[in-house]
């Protein structure tokens, strides 16, 4: 049996037929707020129920207990809020209890129904999710420029979303679907932001050993300046999984979420988020979710020692390097080899490689993967 | 951990005398700080464990049907 959803409960906020077009009617008649991409997905990641049980924004109880305990006020395990921000202006005159229409670029996308607006102390935020308040640290950034006040409130989604990644996107139901034409009982899920190298290549399949398959799980959605684009991370996937997996042992779907570089909290997020598509198993990588120097090595994987209930199986992998004398990959554990042996599978060197347009040592990077890549003018989101 | 739990809202549930001290004596030398927190951390794994089998199929026989069709069309099957 494929994970239960994260409170018992997949969410589906979608309106559809009849209904939907009443309420895009009825949203012309009530105050507007417009949104940006980032919260557009944050309603997408709700009505679809990947944010399962959340029904809509946190109101403020949820969102403090969060920020305290790591929990929602009804206890279940909950790592990074997921809020609404709006200027006093954008919301003068609208009453708890009042519907709303959010709009994007100018199309109704949901009704919300206002159950409460509060404030927030964005240094808290940020002390107590990104354990720091440089404003170096981009989620620090992103919640910094976010507006004075927050609206809690469940949501109701109206509209689509469309973009050229639409194809390569799966929803929780979808994914639970499939596993069961596939047979499939026991899911590891590997999230990922990066083209993937023999070391991404070596956990999951480390992983996979013992499970029934694969959910390749890249995020597309807010990324920082550097990072691989969306749709070059999916056709490199793709390459790898053609010439290095048996058939029918990975789903590589993509994930529509934000990224917060939140580190050890957004590792247990991630871990909640793979449970509502239905994944047993989540693997949790060195320094998962981090940037820069703001959290140790491991501490994501520390976090989870927190979650006793958090019914999904984080499985802690060491980071993997090539052994030229086991002609082969390897961890601290399997290899005995000095480190002259050792080729260190490093993302920023493999970047760098990428980015001067050389395809790094079929050690460190499939040259297969290398060469999709490459086909790519600037693979990087830019700043 | 500790310092967070404390921020929290808290009942008393009773538990026998001698339970408590053998939990007392177990978790010498753990993280756990306190009986309450030991028992706070084995509830909650029981209860998700338990609340897992009581959990519901999140789809219609129709709504399974759209997706397999969607499924179909992406080439997932």
């Amino acid at each position: 049996m494929v994970s239960r959803p994260h409170g018992g409960r997949l969410v589906n906020r979608v309106v559809r037929g009849k209904r939907r077009e009443y309420l895009r009617r009825e949203a012309g008649e009530l105050p507007r707020i417009e949104v940006p991409l980032t919260r557009v997905i944050d309603v997408l990641d709700i009505a679809y129920g990947a944010f399962s049980p959340l029904e809509g924004f946190m109101v403020q109880e949820d969102y403090q207990s969060v920020l305290d305990l790591m929990r929602l006020s009804n206890d279940l395990p909950w790592t990074i809020p997921v809020v609404l921000d709006v200027s006093p202006e954008e919301i003068a005159g609208i009453s708890e209890g009042d519907d709303i229409a959010l709009y994007y670029k100018g199309e109704p996308l949901a009704i919300m129904r206002v159950e409460e607006v509060y404030g927030w102390d964005k240094e808290e935020y940020a002390l107590k999710v990104y354990k720091t308040r440089d404003p170096a640290h981009p989620g620090v950034r992103r919640v910094m420029g976010m507006k004075e006040l927050l609206v809690g409130g469940d949501i109701d989604l109206i509209g689509d979303y469309s973009d050229h990644l639409d194809s390569y996107v799966l929803w929780p139901a979808e994914t639970r679907v499939l596993f069961r034409e596939k047979g499939w009982k026991r899911i590891v899920a590997f999230q990922t932001r990066n083209v993937p190298h023999r070391g991404h290549e070596y956990v999951q399949k480390a992983a996979l050993t013992f499970v029934d398959g694969l959910l390749v799980h890249p995020l597309i959605g807010w990324k920082k300046p550097g990072d691989y684009k969306d749709e070059v991370i999916m056709e490199a996937y793709k390459a790898l999984i053609k010439h290095y997996f048996p058939k029918d042992v990975v789903v590589l779907a993509a994930l529509r979420m934000n990224m917060n570089y939140a580190g050890p909290r957004e590792a247990v997020h991630h871990a909640i988020v793979r449970k509502n598509f239905g994944a047993t198993h989540f693997i949790v990588g060195r320094d998962h979710a981090g940037v820069g120097n703001y959290y140790g090595p491991y501490e994501a994987w520390e976090i989870f020692r927190e979650f006793p209930d958090l019914g999904v199986t984080p499985l802690f992998i060491r980071e993997a390097f090539y052994c030229k004398k086991c002609g082969g990959m390897a961890t601290e554990k399997t290899c005995p080899h000095g480190p002259e042996h050792r080729i260190k599978i490093s993302g920023t060197r493999i970047r760098e490689m990428l980015r001067r347009g050389l395809v790094p040592p079929p050690e460190m990077m499939r040259p297969e993967v290398a060469e999709v890549v490459l086909r790519f003018p600037n693979p990087f989101v830019e700043g | 951990m500790a310092d967070r739990e404390r921020k929290g809202k808290y009942t008393t549930v009773s538990i026998p005398v001698t339970l408590y001290e053998r939990i007392k004596k177990i978790i010498e030398g753990t993280g756990f700080t306190s009986v309450s927190q030991f028992v706070t951390y084995v509830l909650r794994e029981v209860v998700a464990s338990y609340e897992a089998e009581q959990a519901q199929e999140p789809f219609t026989e129709e709504e399974r049907r759209q997706i397999l069709e969607k499924l179909r069309r992406l080439g997932y099957l």
